[in-house]
Order: structure tokens, then sequence, then C-alpha cells
């Protein structure tokens, strides 16, 4: 009961100062039927901080972790070096412990990050605008075909094969209930992405086409046609990105004419922790900016005309407009973005371009490495830092055997596309700075002996 | 036109007559101004450095002619740079390490560190969301062992883990509603939605393709009861329903409507934010609630960071549990599994899909039950009685300067609620907020909610000493008597924080939300000068 600071004597005193004899008489609206007399049966009672240290580590020492092996894992999270200030910051108190910034006098550290945060991701993804953050890349992937519906007054919106099958799936979840009609297309383990293929999918009724870059075989492609295709159909370009540490080496989707672009930044700043909390990026072209979700940190001046920074234009939110709201995100990841933000800084214009060269020269040595493996071939001319190999056999199983090996080996495709019989051969390998040479000799030996 | 002066301050924004004119740095003793790091970084300035390995001379690249050939204009600092900058950004923040932090219906409790350093274990913090199952048993053990937790409190059936933050809950919640009528072969239009439910509420129906209809409420504060049965019928696919309420009182008949909700057919939906005050005490389940997020940031103290990460798990009632989303982790010969698309086939055939891309917030399960452990069946009860108690304190404190509108309604639970009625002519509840920060509180939610008049709802949370609950009680209780009487100094607060007003309306109405150049400025720069 350590964090209860208050003594029986204090409870004895409050009562009589509300004038209840005792603390159930505070409970007296609770149908006497429904009380429970007693703490409730089947768990166990409170423990010491040692006791609890104990458990939880016990159960941690049961994960294999990404740091403990050679590790190749990636399809929308991926394994980056974080420095020790990021973690150091995001734990001082008066930022790990505040709320949101509803108080703007008392909250302008907060703010302040929200706007440095804004100005960062706007300026990354090559948008005007960027929002002060969403819960992850496959929400605000979902928030921006919603937002292309209520630009577009149109409904269809249509997604690319190259697009993560999560962030598919999270889409076909909501479509169900919005009524969105969604037009995917088939993934397929070539060379080249489905540009052409969608850019004929485009028609009067698209509100959007929704491509991810790099996508998720790890492909690099030019997304000007396909921008122009969908302005000439007053359709929106919606691009993905899972990995924002390839915009360090290449061109953003903004520059190439994307309207809205969206983002998981757990890339930068944020560790992998097994799915969540990640934070995702949501930026626009100016002229949408009322369309979009999220919350919104503006500049403003005080009393005094000195520069600070508010929560601004929440007529879009839910909390005033009730029904009629964008969307119900009611919460952004801050503190994420606090993170992402602070190691965005430490890196600057100079530290991304050198990270991006590092990840990119890293995979390409070990692109060219693996598929020197008998069995294995390199299906992606064009990647970041994450490519795929086609195997001689279903990849699925490979994974598990050389997770027993002690190996983290990528993500086979089978995993992710269960049934596509085409894929089940597909095997997605990530390398970043955190790999090392002898981590991709490892996979390569072991590689060959589970092909053999 | 403007210049950036060494520190980074356009000098006009200084620029101010009178006693609080700023100095050339707008600095103050320990309080520092802090310009942005786009006015102090440069592009060729780093604060990491990399490992360059042997080779990179031979390499070429295969970006497939689309390098970057333009800057993309982030200013970088170095490491006792930024540690500095982000160090005195800190400093302009109000946390719950500071002080009291009676935000209604947030419940800002103590954020235990004991959580933070589990989280951090390598085996939690550094493993990968599509890590072979068998490399990550233990991750899942605690994804279960805190389901187990939250289905056993609560009475339910399953819980959904998924959902990333409270409303995000609400949204799976209702969509579970919507799927367990669509297996039924109904198509019921219209949710219930209470006058004091929270604003997320309506807005998660409408955005699920529900038509919205209010329920008033009785002038003590809790739903109109005959006008909801009144409206129940076969085009209603349920209630969304907040308990304890938004008023802070409990809803002594729930039971009576979910009853009601049922035999017509309908689903109940309760929002869990305020779960702190029944936690241990009463089960939702017991009270006929189908579905309830549960904001593990809020209840299970997981750091709300600013505004977010948050976490909002839903259990759910028997009738609902086919439809929860997906994944789900299932115990099955001894070891853990991921249901997902592939294999919800057997037991999860009927789920309503997927909600995000991974398992949830990790983060904050692993936080969350750390917690939970700590406190134990019987402490969580505790929290529960500490939490009203300290909320009734506050209450009958003040309840002789400040108007109460629900006093005589019955105990309030872990929050008390007041409103502007009886100040001076021209004070607000907005001018009673800016005063408490003066006398370094946080203050409480402000006009919220809207079934009170300028509402103030302080919710002061169980972590709270009976000494830190009588200064604020003082410091409260002098502000008041100052809005009473008229005290002009109050109109012009907060005074002694690092900003004083800001211009909200300014804001809004030319949105600056990037930062440019100088010579772009527009919009708030130019309306300063």
């Amino acid at each position: 009961m350590r964090y209860l600071p208050l003594t029986p004597s204090d409870r004895q005193a409050m009562l009589a100062a509300v004038n209840a004899a005792t603390i159930d008489d505070l409970f007296a609206d609770v149908p006497e039927s429904a009380r429970l007399t007693g703490p409730v049966a089947g768990l166990p009672m409170h423990a010491s901080e040692l006791a609890v240290e104990r458990h939880m580590s016990k159960l941690a020492g049961k994960n294999l972790s990404a740091g403990a092996a050679p590790f190749f894992i990636g399809c929308g999270a991926y394994r980056h070096h974080v420095p020790a200030s990021v973690d150091h910051i995001i734990q001082r108190g008066e930022f790990l412990t505040a709320y949101t910034p509803y108080q703007p006098e008392i909250a302008q550290g907060t703010l302040q990050v929200m706007f440095e945060f804004q100005t960062q991701v706007a300026r990354l993804l090559g948008t005007d605008v960027a929002n002060a953050s969403m819960y992850d890349g496959s929400t605000a992937c979902w928030e921006a075909i919603g937002m292309a519906r209520r630009i577009t007054k149109r409904a269809k919106a249509i997604l690319s094969g190259g697009l993560h099958p999560h962030y598919v799936s999270v889409a076909n979840t909501m479509a169900k209930y919005t009524g969105d009609t969604l037009v995917t297309a088939t993934p397929e383990l070539t060379a080249e992405p489905d540009t052409a293929k969608l850019i004929d999918l485009i028609d009067d009724d698209t509100s959007c086409v929704v491509v991810q870059y790099p996508d998720i075989l790890g492909r690099i492609s030019d997304l000007s046609d396909l921008a122009a295709a969908c302005q000439a159909k007053k359709a929106l370009l919606v691009a993905v990105v899972t990995e924002p540490v390839a915009l360090g080496a290449i061109k953003s989707p903004g520059e190439m004419g994307a309207d809205i672009v969206v983002g998981e930044g757990q890339s930068i700043g944020v560790g992998l922790q097994f799915g969540g909390p990640y934070v995702g990026l949501f930026g626009c072209k100016e002229k949408y900016v009322r369309q979009m979700p999220g919350r919104l940190t503006g500049e403003t001046v005080d009393a005094e005309g000195k520069r600070g920074f508010v929560l601004t234009l929440s007529t879009r939110e839910q909390h005033i407009r009730r029904e009629k709201a964008t969307s119900n995100i009611c919460t952004s990841s801050v503190l994420c973005a606090l993170a992402w933000s602070i190691h965005m800084t430490l890196l600057g214009e100079a530290g991304l371009r050198n990270l991006a060269t590092v990840n990119h020269v890293g995979a390409t040595t070990a692109a060219d490495r693996l598929a020197k493996v008998p069995g294995v071939e390199l299906v992606t001319p064009t990647f970041f830092n994450e490519f795929t190999l086609e195997l001689s056999k279903e990849a699925r199983p490979v994974v598990r055997e050389l997770a027993d090996k002690g190996i983290l080996a990528g993500v086979s495709l089978g995993r992710l596309y269960p049934g596509e019989d085409a894929l089940a051969n597909g095997l997605v390998v990530a390398v970043t700075e955190t790999t090392t040479a002898e981590d991709v000799e490892t996979l390569a030996a072991a590689l060959e002996e589970v092909l053999a | 036109m403007s210049t950036i002066n060494q520190s980074g301050w356009r000098p006009e924004m200084n620029a101010v007559e009178g006693e609080a004119a700023a100095t050339f740095t707008g600095n103050r003793a320990l309080m520092l101004d802090e310009p942005l790091i786009f006015e102090i970084g440069s592009l060729s300035t780093t604060g990491v450095d990399f490992d360059f390995e042997a080779g990179r001379g031979a390499y070429q690249d295969r970006l497939g002619g689309l390098n970057r050939n333009k800057d993309i204009g982030l200013p970088g600092l170095s490491e006792p740079e930024a540690v500095r900058h982000y160090t005195r950004l800190s400093r302009q923040n109000y946390g719950i390490d500071l002080g009291f932090f009676p935000l209604g219906s947030c419940t800002m409790k103590h954020n235990p560190r004991l959580n933070e350093r589990m989280a951090r274990l390598p085996g939690f913090a550094d493993i990968h969301p599509l890590q072979p199952v068998d490399t990550v048993q233990g991750a899942l053990e605690v994804i279960d062992q805190l389901a187990h937790w939250l289905v056993t409190l609560t009475g339910m059936k399953a819980v959904a883990m998924s959902p990333k933050a409270g409303a995000h809950g609400e949204l799976c919640g209702i969509l579970a509603i919507k799927a367990a009528l669509e297996a039924r072969g109904e198509d019921r239009r219209v949710v219930l939605v209470p006058e004091s439910a929270h604003g997320t509420n309506p807005a998660t129906a409408a955005f699920a393709g529900f038509t919205v209809e209010d329920i008033p409420a009785t002038p003590d504060g809790r739903v109109d009861v005959a006008a909801l049965t009144a409206r129940l019928g076969p085009d209603v696919a349920g209630v969304m329903i907040t308990n304890p309420n938004t008023c802070g009182l409990f809803e002594r008949d729930l039971k009576t409507i979910s009853d009601a909700v049922h035999a017509a057919g309908g689903y109940v939906y309760c929002d869990g934010a305020n779960f702190n005050a029944i936690v241990g005490k009463v089960r939702p389940g017991d009270l006929g609630v189908d579905a309830m997020h549960i904001n593990l940031h809020k209840t299970f103290s997981t750091p709300h960071g600013g505004g977010g990460p948050g976490s909002g798990p839903v259990v759910l009632s028997e009738a609902l549990a086919p439809f929860a989303p997906l994944p789900f982790v299932e115990q099955q010969d001894g070891r853990f599994v991921l249901v997902e698309e592939e294999t919800a086939g057997e037991h999860h055939g009927s789920s309503f899909g997927r909600m995000v891309s991974f398992h949830g917030q990790m983060g904050m399960f692993t936080r969350a039950l750390t917690y939970i452990l700590s406190h134990g069946a019987d402490g969580l009860r505790q929290v529960a009685e500490d939490s009203v108690l300290n909320a009734n304190y506050v209450l009958r404190s003040l309840e002789d300067v400040l108007d109460a509108p629900f006093a005589n309604s019955g105990p309030c639970m872990h929050e008390a609620i007041f409103s502007d009625r009886g100040l001076a002519e021209g004070f607000s509840t907005l001018d009673i907020a800016k005063g408490l920060i003066d006398e370094g509180f946080h203050p409480m939610t402000v006009y919220f909610p809207l079934v009170v008049h300028g509402a103030m709802l302080v919710e002061p949370t169980e972590t709270e000493s009976k000494a830190a609950l009588d200064q604020f009680i003082g410091a409260f209780r002098s502000v008041a008597q100052r809005a009473k009487a008229g005290d002009a100094a109050l109109k012009t607060a907060p005074h002694f924080a690092p900003r004083r007003r800001l211009d909200e309306t300014l804001a809004a109405r030319k949105p600056v939300l990037v930062w440019k150049e100088p010579a772009q400025v527009s919009g708030a720069a130019q309306a300063a000068e």
C-alpha cells in the first residue's frame, strides 16, 4: 500500500469531516446486491517492490530480446539505436507525468515540443503541415482514408498491394462501418510495385489511392505519375511511410505530389515494445488542414505579447462537436512524439542522412551476401534498408527453424499473408545500423544449412 | 523584417511597456525562455556519432534514382545543447510529480517509477511484434495475466486488449455491439447517449454509423431512467452510459437500465473512464454492462506523458465476447498463442476484425500489470475507497464557499463538482482556474461536464495526502473568495507562470502550425506587432 498516503487516523478524521460513520456510507448509492464485501476473489494481495520486480523480471526473461540475437525483423517496426539522452529526457517528471495541455500557461514545455514535432514531421514528409501525432501508422492510415472521403465526398479508396497487410486489415474493419468501399490490389512477389495497375483503377468515384513507400517488400518507386493520375481524376494520393529513416535518403512523398502523408514513427526514438505504444505521423497540404484529424498546436502570443503555444482548431475535435467531429481520436502519442522529436533533434539533417546511409549500405551488403546462399534469390532491385528474398522452400518454417538456432531472421510473407501460396516463399529481411557484419554471416550460414 | 538575436528571440516579441516588460532575453532567474530548435540548431550539427563499416567506398546505392537532392530542413543540436533545450522546456510544464493535479475525469495519480523500470527490461522493451511466438512467451503471459485481472475485477467474460486509447476502446465496444446485431440479422440504427456522457461517446457512435439521440439528465445529476426506457424499441442498438457519471455520481439505477435495454434487445456500453472510483468495490458485470473500456493510464497509473499514449482495453460480456477484435492471446497446451486472422476460425470466427497493426500498447500493459501486482486485490479496493473519501472531503470542505450543484444528490464518487454561480459580475470559472495556477496548483477540469454551468470538476485521486488536500482547499477557498469579491487582479492571472494568458482566438483565426523562417512569418507574429 506504499502508494497510498492516507493513514488510518487521517481516514477517521476525514470520515468525521464528511459526516460518514464508515467508508461504505460513501458507497450508499451502489445497490447493496452489487457491493463486494471484501477483496475480489481469485486475485493475489499486495506485494513488495522487490517481489513485483522479481515476478516481472521472470516474465521478461522468457522472451528473446532483439539485442540478444542476430536480428532482421522489420515489416512496420524497426530496431534502431536510440541515444541514451532520449530516454533520460522523457523520464523527466514534468514531461512524463503531465496531462493534455489544457492550461497552456503551465504546459509550454509540452506545447513547444508539439510545435517543434509538427514542423519536423512536415519537413520530413514533405507536407505543408502535420499534426501532433496519432496512435500509430495503421490508425493514421485509416484516418487518412476517412479524411479523403470528407474532402472528395467520394467513398472509394484504392489500396496498393504493397501496403502493409495489417494496415489493410484495419482499413477493412473500419470500412465495414463507415460505408467506404475499398479496392485492394493483390500483393505480388515481383520486382516492380503495382503503380501502373493502380493508375488503371482510378475513376471518378475514387476518393484516394493509398500506397506505401518503401512498400511492404521494401521496394521504392516514383510516386509522381500516380500523383498526377490522382490529380487528373480529382482523387487524393495518400502515401504511407513505415520506415521514416528512409526519408533521409530518398525523396519525400510530399515532394512527389502526395496530398496526405502518414507514417509509423516508431523507428525514430521509440523502441520496438512488442508493437506499442508507437507514434503515428500525419501531414497534409495546407488547404486540407481543417479536415485533418488529431490534435494540433499553434503559435500565438500571451497577454504580454510573448510568443507562446496553445492547442488549436479543436472545433474539429470530438469533445467540442460531439457527433460532428472529424474522427473519434481524442489523444495523441505525445510522449512518443517527444522521444521522436528529441532523437530527430540529436540527429539533425546531417545525422539523419548519415543514419540513412549506414542503413542502406548495410542492407545492400547484406542483400548481396544472402543472395549468394544457394536457394535464395533477391526479389527487390530497389530498396532502402529492407528487401525481399525468395527462398527455395516455404519461408515460415524456415523462420521458425532459424529462431530455434537463436536467429530472428525476418518476416515470412506466409505469416503476413496466410493462404496466399504465391507469396509463401517470400522472406522480408531488414537491416539497420544495429546489424553487424557478423550477424549477416551468421544468418547466411544458418540459412544455407536450413535450405540445404 | 525581423532578425533573430543571439538567444533566438525576435526582439519585437518583448517590446512591451511597463513593469512586465521583458528583458532582452526574456529570462527570469531559474525560469529561462527557450528558443525553438529551428532558431538555435543548424543543418550540419549532430548529437549522434556513427560507425561506418568497411566497404562503404565500393557501394552503389539502389534507391532507384529517387535520392534526396534537397535539404530536408532538420536542424540538429549537439548532445549537451539538446539535453539543455529539453530540460529547460520541461521546467515550463506542470506534472503530477510537481504537485496536485486535480483534473476531473482524467485521474491524475502518482506514476510509480517501478512501472517505468519494468517496462524498460529488454525482454519487454526490445522485442518485435512479429517475432515467432515461441520467442515471446513472457510477453504473451503479461497480456494474459493483465487480461485475467481486468476480467476478474469487472466480472466480465473477455477482454479486447488492442485498443490504443480510451476513445479507441469506445470504438471497439461499439463495433462489437454492431457486429453482434449484424450476427442477429438486425439493423438497429439508434444509440442513446445521456447528456452527462463524455463527448467521445456520441462522436464514437456517429463514427460507427449510428444515429445518436440524447437522453436528458434529472435535476439530481443522473440519467432520466423514465425518459430512457420510454425511448427503447426495436431501432435502438444500445445505450452508452458513464458510471460513475460525469457529475461524479453513481448511477444507482444502472442495473434497472441494463435489464430494460436487454429486454428491448439492445446492449449496454459503459464508459469506464471513472473506474478508479469503484475498482475492487463493484463489478460492472454485475450491473448488466456488456462492454466497458478501461483507461489503463487512469486507474492503473501508466503515465500520460502530456496527452498520451493511453491504452484502452475493453471488457466484454458473454454476449459480446465472440465479436472481440483480433489479435487475441490464448493458452493452448501450456503455451501461449496469438490468435490472428488465419487462426481465428475456431474460437473467434465472429471477430469484427483488426483495429491496429499489432497487439496494442504492450509498454502500457507491463506498467499496468506492475502497478496491479503492487496493489493486489486488497490495495485496489483501498484505492477506490481513498479516492472517494478524498473527493467527498474536498466537496464538504468547499461547499460553503462555492456552489456545489449536486451536494445533496448523495455522496460524490471520486470527483466533486462545483459551478460558477455566485461569483462577482464578470468573473468566471476560467478566472478561478488561472488564479489557482498562481497558487501553485494545476487547475481542475473546467467547463465540463456541459450539464453544469461553468463547471469545475475536481478529482483528487487516492495518491493525495490529507495535508496536500488541506493545502489545495485553502488555496481554492482563497481564490473563490477573491472571485466573489471581484478582485480585479484575478482577471489577469496567472502572474507567476511561464506565460500570462495566451490568446487562443488568435491561434485559431490565423493558424501557425509549423515554424517558418522569419521572412516568411505571418499570422501570430504580425498580429503581435
